[in-house]
């Protein structure tokens, strides 16, 4: 699974980074910078809330 | 599990969550999502922000699904345009115009409706700034170059005022409190912040009420409490909004300034979960009961309400350290936490002079809130620590480490 994000829609407003640090930071510029495109062990339900939780509807999980 | 019908009042956010929340957890019942508004569900935010710029007038609405995923995708019946105007928890059913419709589960998501300036129905160019309708009049008069006033230097005030400037259109901003924001980020920090108003051109006028609204039909001008009078051709009143409860009186609910709730969104009566804006419910990290007007809260609420609703049996606690952001002029503001605070320090940067900061609040010997003004890498570390209940000292030796090392970065 590959995590993506829509950079036409981020805003950088950083849910994705509360609720999963090890894979979502939001940079000093304001962008959000995927630490890895793999969803890390024991991470799924982290990252799919906060996939859920993004309020652009920026993020996707990928096959 | 004998759940055959979902109704979710209220047709926005929450209430849009809830649906999908619910067939996301394999509910396969009948779904009735019931809006007081003709629109189909839209996101708020932007509606005092991108939604104000000068785009001309066919910008499309920030709607969230098309009626063909709402209907067909989620399956869900839409009853938009007349809100519920009656509870009856003991037959299990709400009203909607004078249709009685029966439910299993209920999840209510009603939301807040904004504060009016009274005696000012019938004066045209003064709106408020909630719904879709709303800024689409606000932007209508902004096209039109209106002279503005604003009334409320809250967050809603302060986004219309930068989108105004971002025009060129001269705007004042009255706010009856000493400095913006007061409610959101506290006293000192609204303090702080009032700069940014006035190093945009935006007139800001503290400590002053509204004495009137005048104008032959259409507002002319607006007469403040010392005696000055400005011209305008728009009013936009942002002066909070309270949650829209009135029609669940007498219903046997328990209302104050919101639903009540426990810490699972359950309101008491059988089938019943609250959420969003119109919800009040016990929040754990705080340990105490809170009603949260963010997007966050209502989103997370929205689907939390609805799976309780479906299997009260496995109903799980809402518990979150509330965050909301705003973005105003050139400036993106984010607060994590709770504003009521003992003691607030400014840790890292300098929020007043340089519009660029982290500030701490801290309640007892704990770190409680956190306002990040043009860091938006810094604010969700914040945000993780007061999750876990860290101590003053925690929070203000980690800002210092991330100054440091910000400092060391720049040399």
């Amino acid at each position: 699974m590959k995590i993506t994000v829509d950079r036409s829609k981020c805003t950088g407003l950083g849910i994705c980074e509360s609720l999963a640090p090890d894979v979502f930071e939001v940079n000093d510029e304001g962008e959000l910078v995927l630490k890895t495109q793999t969803v890390p062990p024991g991470t799924l339900s982290d990252v799919e809330e906060a996939i859920a939780g993004c309020p652009t509807e920026a993020l996707r999980l990928e096959p | 599990m004998g759940t055959r019908r979902l109704v979710v009042v209220g047709a926005s956010l929450a209430g849009l969550r809830a649906v999908e929340a619910a067939r996301k957890g394999g509910f396969e019942g009948r779904i009735t999502l019931v809006g007081a508004e003709p629109h189909l569900p839209y996101d708020r935010p932007p509606l005092s922000k991108q939604f104000l710029d000068a785009n001309g007038a066919d910008v499309p609405p920030p709607t969230f699904r098309t009626e063909e995923m709402l209907r067909t995708d989620l399956g869900a019946e839409l009853l938009l345009g007349a809100p519920a105007t009656c509870l009856d928890t003991a037959a299990r059913t709400v009203v909607v115009g004078e249709r009685p419709i029966g439910y299993d589960a209920l999840v209510i998501a009603t939301g807040a409706i904004a504060r009016r300036l009274p005696g000012t129905e019938g004066l045209a160019g003064v709106h408020t700034l909630r719904t879709l309708d709303d800024a689409a009049a606000v932007r209508r008069a902004l096209d039109a170059g209106a002279r503005t006033v604003v009334i409320g230097a809250g967050f809603i005030g302060a986004e219309t005022a930068a989108a105004a400037r971002k025009r060129g259109l001269d705007v004042v901003v009255v706010e009856a409190q000493a400095t913006p924001l007061v409610r959101a980020v506290g006293r000192t920090m609204g303090g702080a912040l009032a700069s940014l108003h006035r190093r945009h051109g935006t007139d800001l006028r503290c400590g002053l009420s509204v004495t009137a609204l005048e104008g032959d039909g259409r507002v002319e001008r607006v007469r403040l409490s010392d005696g000055s009078v400005l011209d305008a051709d728009l009013v936009v009143v942002g002066t909070g909004a309270v949650p829209a409860t009135d029609w669940l009186v007498g219903t046997g609910l328990t209302l104050d300034d919101g639903v009540v709730c426990d810490e699972t969104l359950f309101t008491g009566a059988e089938g019943v979960y609250a959420a969003g804006d119109v919800a009040r419910w016990h929040n754990p990290v705080f340990d105490r009961p809170m009603r949260l007007e963010h997007w966050t809260s209502a989103a997370e609420q929205g689907a939390l309400a609805a799976r309780n609703a479906l299997n009260p049996g496995a109903a799980k606690g809402y518990a979150t350290v509330p965050y909301f952001w705003s973005d105003q002029y050139d400036t993106r503001i984010q607060f994590v936490g709770v504003p009521d605070a003992e003691e607030i320090v400014v840790a890292d940067g300098d929020i007043e002079r340089d519009h660029q900061g982290v500030a701490l609040y801290r309640a007892g010997d704990r770190l409680v809130g956190a306002l990040a003004v043009n860091r938006p890498t810094e604010i969700m570390k914040y945000r993780r620590l007061v999750a876990r209940g860290a101590s003053w000292e925690e929070g203000l030796a980690f800002a210092r480490s991330r100054s440091d090392s910000r400092q060391t970065a720049d040399v």
